[in-house]
């Protein structure tokens, strides 16, 4: 026993397979290119098969982390990804994005030592091996329960109850504002970090259990919430993330040239700007790009700004390296591919050409001081720091907040003081009767992993109140 | 999905009326409102007005004039044929209040938009002055449903081809010299909202403009559509489409209507040329 322990820790970590720096950083194909089999099983082999994991309790949906990768060292990849879909409607997403660091493989008792099992990695091998060779059976579906559910939004979480509420025997209905399923996954997320077709086969396998997709509702525009209770809905899922971009009100920010993080990548994932003028939508190619803000998403501005053809990309962030709210692999993948971090560093304001386009932004440098109640040190400016950077795209990126347009039409249904949905931590109950809400429109910015897990819980509260009363 | 029932041509087919199939949207929609279309799977999300509504029939009523590819394809597009997607209604209705002597005053395809807001402001029982303007007669759209939706209707062409010779402002001036006016809508190119306002302002009459800027999701979520109003940032999406026109900022929005331009240019060059082939 000791020996293996011992044997397992020694086997490194596998290492991901990547398009080098200096091709990537111009093309859209997905950057980390997934393990083969043999390095899944080598990797697989490394997990000790804890009684009591930590990774499981580390992870928002309670995946059965070492019984899937007990799989994958058996050879039956096709089970680990059964195994995945028990708790998880979304691995090959979830692989991809899941801050794994500070959830399952955070806790993983090799990582104490050594270094944590490849948990993500893994999980996106299984899923990805399941949909390449298409044969996987999908779960079977209880018998027809005669109820009806309609879910708003086909994000994560919206996607995650149609999953769980499906398979239970409710009839299933997401509305989706967009011309095509997905949300945050497609609109947000770049091709390069998540390629558009695995969301399109993990939307299309929930449509095979029989989940109907009514896209280009606007909920709280097309209809309302009582109008789907009107024509027979029996209950509704609030999904619709965090919907309004935050911009910095500085001076000169309508100057063309200056997006929001939301337009400028919407632009390019949804409408595909980057195959512009094959698609019709265009988006603007910088040449000098400043990004404001430093978590995942102003990550993601970066690296597509980069692959739209710019000879500069800068990150501005008020703050130190150490206060970056993206993920580590993030910000590597970013500096691999030439992205600049100016960092303690608070832009003040834009200047435009007589044309009202943007031509350089005035920033203030910045030094850190007492920790504010974040606990993170208050960036102070330094007076008499002004310097302008000469760009002409920049893209702010600090964060979104409530899209008020379905909440505005359903005064019931409480708000708290930022907009948010008041939602029962547990079940996600909103103070409407028969309406849950969860994943961003709730918690503000987060994680795909944690709307999933709010999608989750709500699941099975409705089922709760379909089958017993609210 | 979203059929065409309807389709005219107007102004020597430089703009196009489409009649659609959009049930829930039409059980909705209301004077002002706009949809977002988008012709097919590549193509672009353009954001246009609704001109009428059928609540019974089940259907909505667009006019657009053909600037770009994305106008040029809907143009194209014939009875019986499919848009990709159409959603709305979008933007905050028109608020139709009965204030006494009003003008409403449009210009090219505002025309259009303007038309249900002018019915409305009949029906409520408000005496409705209409001031229509275009380049030459041949481009004026809508005259005799203005006329039926108005008390009074005066024309004005650049070319002096029909009605008054020269712009609307002008009628506009007379009127608002001679009549207790409350209230004014109006809805056209950028220039005329913003010499209508300008004139306005100065006599102090309540004014509302309808507001066209570059428009992505239509919902509130890119923010592309940013017009500053009395000095601050508004969505037109979801805050507007019409606003105080007394605190639009039109040069900020005349630049922002540039944005693409080179990008509009090219594509439409494309387009052209796949044509010719």
């Amino acid at each position: 026993m000791v020996e293996t322990k011992v044997k397992k820790e020694q086997t490194p970590r596998a290492k991901m397979p990547e398009q080098s720096p200096d091709v990537r950083r111009r093309n859209f194909m997905e950057v980390p290119l997934g393990l083969t089999p043999e390095m899944a099983q080598t990797e697989a082999s490394r997990c000790l098969q804890c009684k009591n994991p930590a990774c499981v309790e580390g992870c928002p949906v309670s995946v059965n982390i070492p019984g899937f990768i007990n799989k994958i060292v058996q050879g039956d990849f096709e089970g680990a990804a059964i195994t995945l879909w028990q708790k998880n409607a979304l691995p090959a997403v979830c692989g991809r994005v899941c801050p794994q660091e500070i959830q399952c493989e955070g806790k993983c008792i090799l990582g104490k030592k050594g270094t944590p099992v490849a948990i993500g990695y893994l999980e996106r091998f299984s899923a990805d091996y399941a949909r390449e060779k298409g044969t996987v059976e999908l779960p079977k579906v209880a018998s027809k329960t005669g109820k009806k559910i309609a879910v708003i939004g086909s994000g994560p979480s919206g996607l995650t109850v149609a999953g769980d509420l499906i398979v239970k025997g409710h009839d299933v209905t997401i509305f989706e504002a967009f011309h095509q399923s997905g949300g945050v996954l497609v609109y947000g997320i770049p091709e390069f970090r998540l390629p558009k077709a695995i969301v399109a086969s993990e939307v299309s396998t929930l449509e095979k259990l029989g989940v109907k997709i009514e896209t280009n509702s606007v909920v709280g525009a097309t209809v309302t919430i009582d109008e789907l209770f009107k024509e027979g809905y029996d209950a509704v899922y609030v999904g619709v993330g965090a919907g309004l971009p935050r911009f910095m009100n500085l001076p000169g920010e309508n100057l063309i040239g200056v997006f929001s993080a939301n337009e400028y990548l919407t632009r390019t994932n949804l409408m595909k700007a980057y195959l512009f003028p094959e698609y019709d939508t265009p988006v603007a190619r910088g040449k000098n790009v400043v990004v404001l803000g430093a978590g995942n998403v102003a990550m993601d501005s970066a690296r597509t700004a980069m692959r739209l053809g710019a000879e500069s990309v800068k990150v501005v962030y008020r703050r130190s390296r150490a206060e970056m709210p993206a993920r580590a692999e993030e910000l590597h993948h970013a500096e691999e591919e030439g992205i600049e971090f100016v960092l303690l560093t608070n832009p003040v304001q834009f200047f435009g050409d007589e044309k009202g386009r943007l031509c350089g932004m005035e920033c203030l440098k910045m030094e850190l001081g007492e920790p504010d109640s974040s606990g993170r040190r208050r960036p102070v400016a330094i007076a008499g720091s002004e310097y302008t950077i000469e760009c002409d795209l920049a893209v702010v990126s600090v964060g979104a907040q409530p899209n008020p347009l379905l909440t505005n039409a359903t005064p019931e249904i409480s708000l708290n003081k930022w907009g948010n949905i008041v939602a029962h931590p547990v079940t996600g109950k909103t103070t409407k009767k028969g309406v849950w809400a969860g994943g961003d429109i709730v918690t503000g910015m987060a994680t795909v992993i944690l709307a999933m897990g709010a999608g989750r819980e709500a699941a099975n509260s409705i089922h709760d109140y379909l089958t017993i009363g609210w | 999905m979203f059929k065409i029932v309807n389709r005219e041509e107007m102004a020597q087919g430089t703009i196009v009326l489409n009649e659609i199939e959009a049930p829930r949207i039409a059980r909705k929609a209301k004077p002002g409102q706009f949809v977002i279309l988008q012709a097919n799977e590549k193509g672009e999300r353009i954001p246009l007005t609704m001109a009428d509504v059928d609540p019974e029939k089940g259907t909505i009523t667009i006019i657009y004039m053909i600037v770009g590819k994305s106008t040029a394809i809907f143009g194209k597009m014939q009875v019986g044929e499919d848009y990709f997607a159409v959603i709305g209604p979008l933007g905050k209705a028109t608020h139709i209040e009965k204030k006494g002597k009003v003008v409403c005053v449009g210009g090219g395809t505002g025309i259009a938009v303007l038309h249900p807001i002018t019915r409305g402001l009949k029906q409520i029982g408000n005496e409705v002055i209409t001031i229509l303007g275009s380049r030459n007669k041949d481009l004026l759209i809508l005259e005799d449903k203005m006329a039926k939706a108005s008390d009074t209707l005066y024309i004005c062409t650049d070319d002096g081809s029909r009605g008054h010779h020269g712009f609307v402002t002008d009628v506009l001036k007379d009127v608002l010299e001679k009549e207790d006016i409350k209230l004014v809508v109006a809805i056209g190119p950028v220039p005329m909202m913003k010499f209508v306002s300008k004139i306005t302002k100065e006599k102090g009459v309540e004014t509302l403009v309808s507001l066209n800027p570059i428009m992505v999701d239509g919902t509130g979520m890119c923010g592309g559509c940013r017009v500053s109003v009395g000095g601050k940032t508004k969505f037109a999406c979801v805050d507007g489409p019409e606003f105080d026109g007394h605190e639009v900022d039109y040069d900020e929005l005349s630049k922002r209507l540039q944005a693409y331009q080179s990008d509009e240019k090219m594509s439409m060059d494309i387009c052209k040329k796949a044509a010719v082939k």
